[in-house]
């Protein structure tokens, strides 16, 4: 059974208006239990609002989307993913343990039970020294691992992440993301993953979605062929840059533009 | 240690300079007490008045104490009912701000002529008044501007809206109220001065002055603006202590947000 499963489905924005905008028409899409799935077009193309409606942040104008075996808003009511955004979003007045375990307190789990998680989730993302300090007092890098920590304190089968390390410098990015490898597979957690970068999507995948936009569509879904444990060296293998030349053309093909995708980064 | 000393020095070194400045200024160029009295001699008036400065000061601080705890409660309860309901916000804000930007401590002149001429209470409704509004926008703003990615995180946690109000909105205000605080505590203290200046009992240290002046006790006079500034001052220290106290951090949050 997939983990996402999305079928014909369509977000009109303002209908019937002047500045109608049709953000996703006929978008059908499935994502199998364990599967890291990146969603990669030009600003425009719907990708942050097709992760905002499997996580039922938003109503689809039409079409079915089933998350978890359920529909879309029961599995956020009952928190079957967690969620991570380009800002940390860590709130300032909590502690890192605190933050950490909010998801679990609007759960109603007691004290004990949400603090033995909130250590054990810190040691996954290798920050346990930091449990009682405050947000503003940690880097970029590290807020962001607290964020993917409180995003799976519950242990949710799905993690939604729309752009979490669109803010990083370069190096900070690409340890972070062979960071997030270790902890998926750790975890065997499926990831949606929303991304502007192509060598981002190739190496975090097993496939890519590229989408284009006006209207919003899936335009391809490229399959990425490299072995399952990926490190430094991944990011040299000629399949690495065969998969990102096959992203890249994907992207140019889906119109609307000349040359790559605006807003679509080849770094 | 010494970066302490490195912060307190210069401003006590400068202030203790420039006293000293004003002292010579007097002497040097013989300077009239009704045109500016010599340092030494407001505080020989001071030291001698020490009682009735004091009484003074209880009064005047009293009546900005008073306003200041209501002004602060309501302004709180208000911006409350304004986050809740929108419409609301949209009828009083501009309101609200279009007060503001008037000198409505000349109100207390038509609230005097509502109570008995010996009555405090026109003072502190003028008090309430000033800090009512400084509080309430400022609040107001901290209860609705919070970030757009923690309301998604709230709502994909299935947080009920109660949920939000009291594990974001109420705690993101709090440094905002903490800074309408520090704004209306000396505002507060200013506003009961101003107030004894439009008529009533002449017991506090606005009326005080005046009449001192109104005798050519100048020396005097400064002697209660001391009281005033030392007033004034001890309002502003305490929102500051109590501000580090409530909040984890202290100030530092305020300044050093992580987004």
């Amino acid at each position: 059974m997939s983990t996402v499963s999305v079928s014909h489905l369509n977000k009109i924005f303002n209908t019937g208006k002047a500045n109608q905008v049709d953000a996703l028409v006929d978008v059908s899409l499935s994502i199998e239990k364990g599967e890291f799935v990146s969603l990669i077009g030009p600003s425009g193309c719907g990708k942050s609002t097709l992760l905002r409606l499997i996580a039922n942040l938003l109503e689809p104008t039409s079409g079915d989307i089933v998350v978890a075996g359920k529909s879309a808003k029961q599995s956020r009511l009952d928190q079957d993913y967690g969620m991570a955004f380009q800002q940390a979003g860590l709130f300032d007045w909590r502690t890192v343990a605190k933050n950490i375990e909010l998801p679990l307190e609007l759960k109603g789990w007691d004290k004990a039970q949400r603090e033995a998680r909130s250590r054990e989730m810190l040691e996954l993302v290798k920050l346990p020294e930091f449990v009682d300090h405050f947000p503003w007092q940690l880097s970029g890098g590290m807020q962001q691992r607290v964020a993917i920590a409180r995003a799976l304190a519950a242990h949710p089968p799905l993690l939604l992440m729309d752009e979490p390390f669109g803010a990083l410098d370069e190096m900070t990015r690409e340890h972070m993301q062979a960071e997030l490898l270790s902890i998926c597979a750790k975890t065997g957690t499926t990831v949606v993953f929303v991304t502007h970068s192509i060598p981002e999507a190739v190496y975090l995948s097993n496939r890519v979605v590229v989408m284009s936009p006006r209207p919003g569509r899936i335009t391809k879904i490229v399959d990425v062929n490299l072995d399952d444990h990926r490190n430094e060296t991944t990011r040299e293998r000629p399949e690495f840059f065969a998969t990102i030349t096959a992203v890249r053309e994907a992207l140019r093909a889906g119109g609307g533009h000349t040359h790559t995708g605006a807003g679509v980064e080849d770094r | 240690m010494s970066a302490r000393l490195r912060t307190v020095a210069p401003p006590v070194v400068f202030g203790v300079a420039f006293v000293a400045w004003w002292e010579a200024a007097v002497k040097i160029f013989d300077l009239k007490p009704y045109f500016l009295s010599a340092p030494s001699k407001i505080w020989d008036q001071f030291a001698n008045n020490k009682s009735l400065i004091w009484e003074a000061t209880r009064v005047s601080g009293t009546n900005a104490l008073v306003g200041l705890i209501a002004g602060t409660i309501l302004g709180i309860a208000m911006s409350f009912l304004l986050s809740r309901y929108k419409i609301l916000g949209d009828i009083v804000t501009p309101l609200a701000i279009a007060l503001n930007a008037i000198p409505i401590f000349v109100l207390v002149a038509v609230l005097n002529n509502m109570y008995s001429i010996t009555s405090e209470i026109p003072r502190r409704l003028m008090v309430t008044l000033v800090v009512y509004f400084i509080v309430l926008v400022n609040v107001a703003k901290g209860l609705t501007q919070v970030s757009s990615t923690q309301i998604e995180l709230m709502r994909s946690y299935a947080a009920p809206e109660s949920a939000i109000l009291r594990k974001v909105r109420v705690p993101n205000a709090v440094p905002y109220l903490f800074t309408a605080l520090k704004i209306s505590a000396p505002a507060a203290v200013i506003t009961a001065f101003v107030s004894e200046y439009f008529g009533g009992s002449q017991n506090g240290l606005g009326s005080r002055i005046t009449s001192n002046i109104a005798n050519s006790k100048n020396a005097a006079a400064w002697a209660y603006v001391l009281g005033a500034c030392l007033l004034g001052l001890a309002f502003y220290l305490v929102s500051i202590i109590v501000e580090s106290a409530a909040t984890p951090g202290g100030a530092k949050r305020t300044s050093g947000r992580s987004q």
